[in-house]
Formats: structure tokens, sequence, C-alpha cells
């Protein structure tokens, strides 16, 4: 049977632990909140300004050249893994480093430079052996637009300054707080404008100053703000990540517990019923003298 | 009129107002009830608004503004002040 005491001690780090875990959880569900809250506060820009362009472009004819959609030969890539900064969230960044590296693979031959979201992606990709761009992987500390708008606004002039033909974001896509799902979504060349089968509501607008000028201004803005959609989804599915993780290792510890639990009652009684045995023994071999 | 004012962090204002002015890229215009509708860039400038409520202002750092059937929807990426 086991030593007493060490199974006391067991018995005490296991609770401490589970303390520990449980505290996470809550903190994650909380942080999960106002992940989505800020992702709900993002909706309706993001849906006006959708509205705007594809009402902007249903009026208009024929094909508008937009420089963001300009397809070339692929040499230079660009990936955006974009994991989190702390660990202790199950599987979440290891796919999203999964993902990456399988890419990176199929893109072997090609002149691949990293910029990760995250010190995790940081982490794994800074000792090489391709480029890392190391200005914005603490994005996170402040996800905010502006803030997020940096990394986008980078990708996006070193896209047209042709020093990337290709940029593909690697992230966690939130399903549900309990479900993440690794994307890696072609950033640039834009895949297209915005959404053919819109019903076309043909306004006649007056378009000031002109259409060309409205769509410049409006695709750039409409690919940040997918760009910042791409973040917060990311830091939502982090949370959520988190929760279910420590859910799990909660409950986990909570089997363990029962179990040693279990095992220290046993080895005290076997302990009792030990030292009985040898009382009585002990009385009974005096009597018989 | 109907003005919201949205920026990717927050919406800073909704309500009804009688007058709001732009500062369009050609230039600043004013919207009125029953205006045209129109979709305008904007450019770094001051948005004034009145209503029931009172007046109110803020420099955006560009823009685009769509008016539409006495909606106005005002979209900035970052309001300076």
């Amino acid at each position: 049977m086991a030593n007493l005491k060490e199974v006391k001690e067991r018995i005490n780090s296991v609770v401490s632990t589970q303390q520990i875990t449980k505290a996470m959880k809550m903190v994650a569900a909380a942080k999960l909140r106002r992940a989505q809250d800020k992702i709900t506060q993002m909706r309706p820009y993001s849906q006006k300004l959708t509205g705007i362009l594809n009402n902007v472009t249903a009026s208009s004819e024929g094909e508008t050249d937009v420089i963001y959609a300009q397809k070339r030969e692929v040499t230079r890539v660009l990936l955006v893994p974009v994991t989190s900064d702390k660990g202790l969230c199950g599987a979440f960044n290891s796919n999203v480093l999964k993902a990456t590296k399988a890419l990176l693979a199929e893109y072997a031959t090609l002149d691949v430079h990293i910029m990760p979201l995250g010190k995790k992606a940081y982490d794994a990709f800074r000792r090489g052996p391709h480029t890392v761009i190391d200005t914005f992987y603490t994005v996170f500390s402040d996800v905010s637009f502006e803030n997020v708008n940096r990394a986008a606004s980078f990708a996006m002039e070193s896209f047209v300054n042709e020093n990337f033909d290709k940029v593909i974001i690697v992230y966690n896509q939130f399903k549900n707080v309990a479900t993440q799902e690794v994307m890696a979504e072609q950033f640039l060349p834009m895949e297209q404008l915005a959404s053919e089968d819109t019903k076309a509501v043909e306004t006649d607008y007056i378009l000031e100053p002109s259409r060309e000028y409205i769509i410049e201004e409006l695709v750039p803005a409409a690919l940040k703000i997918q760009f910042f959609k791409t973040v917060l989804e990311s830091n939502a599915s982090e949370h959520g990540a988190r929760m279910t993780a420590m859910d799990k290792a909660t409950e986990n510890a909570g089997e363990l517990l029962k179990d040693l639990r279990l095992m220290y009652n046993r080895s005290r009684q076997a302990a009792i019923t030990n030292e009985i045995l040898e009382i009585v023994a002990g009385a009974n071999a005096l009597e018989s003298k | 009129m109907q003005l919201e004012i949205v920026t990717p962090d927050k919406k800073i204002f909704e309500g009804q107002v009688t007058e709001a002015t732009f500062p369009g890229a050609n230039g600043s215009f004013q919207v009125l009830q029953n205006h045209a509708a129109i979709v305008s860039a904007l450019a770094k400038g001051v948005v004034a608004y009145s209503g029931p409520a009172g007046k109110a202002s803020m420099v955006v750092d560009g823009g685009v503004v769509e008016v539409k059937d006495n909606k106005i929807v005002l979209l900035v990426e970052k309001v300076l002040s």
C-alpha cells in the first residue's frame, strides 16, 4: 500500500492545480465574452461597407481595375500565421503552426517571408530558415482596429510595391465556443471585389468625386476590415479554446482526485487494520502465557 | 433624418438630425432633409451635425458617407477628436 503521507501530498498538489485551471477557465470565459463583443461591434461597419461597395460596383458598367486584385506570377509569398500570445489552450496554436508548415512545404521553391501575429507563432519561426517580419507579433496586447491596421497596411503596401505576389493568412476560424477551424485564406490578391449575387438595388447614386475614386478608397478599407475580422476571430477562438481546454483539465483533475482519495482511504484503513491486528496479537500472546 | 456614425471599434452616434456637414473629397458639403442619394468619399476634416439633441462635431481622417432615403451612414476608420 502506498505511503499515506505521499498520497496526501499528491492530493494537495492536484487540488491546487484544479483551482488554477478552474480560475483560468473563468477568466477565459470572461475574455471570450469581450472578444465576441468586439466582433459584434465591428459587424455594422463591415456590413455597411460591403453594402456600399456592392451598390457602387453593381451600378457600374464594366470591370474596374483594382490594384489589390492584380494577379502576378507568384515568386514571393507572405505567410501570416495568427496564434495566441499564451499557451494552455489545447491544440489551438499547434494547429495553426502545422498548417503553416504544410504551406511552407508547398511553397518550398518560392521565396517565402513570414509575418507572425502572436508570440507563439513568432517563437516558432524566429529561428528561421525563413525571413521573419517581427514588427507586428505583439498585436494581441491591444486588439484595436488602429493597432491591427498597422499589420494590414504593411501587408497591403508590400503587395502593391510588388514585394510580395501573394499574402496568405493562417488562422483559427471561430465556429462556436467549443470549435475552431484552421483556415488558410488568401488575403491578397483579392479573389473578388464584392459578392456578385447581390440583388443590385439600382439606386442612382451621385458619386462624389467619382466612382473610381470611391472604389479606390473603399477597397483598401474593406481589406483592412477583413484583416481585422480575421484577428478578432482568432482572438475569440483562442479564448474559446482555452476555456474548453481548462474545462477538460478541471474535469481530469477531479477524476484524478477521486482515485487518489480512494487510495488514501484504503491505505488509511489498511494501516488501522494492521495496527489493531498487532495489538490483538500482542494481547493474545500475553494472555496465553 | 437618421444619422449613423460607425467605426470598426464601435458605433459612435445614432440618432435623428436635421442637418449634417461632411468634408467631401472635393470640398465640404451639407446634407438636408430629402437629399438625393449620394455616396461620397471624405477627406480629413470636420463632421458636424445638429438635431433635436443639439449640435456636435468631430474630426475624422477620411471615410465614406452614404445618403439614401433620408438615412445617412458615415463610415470612418478613426475619429481624431
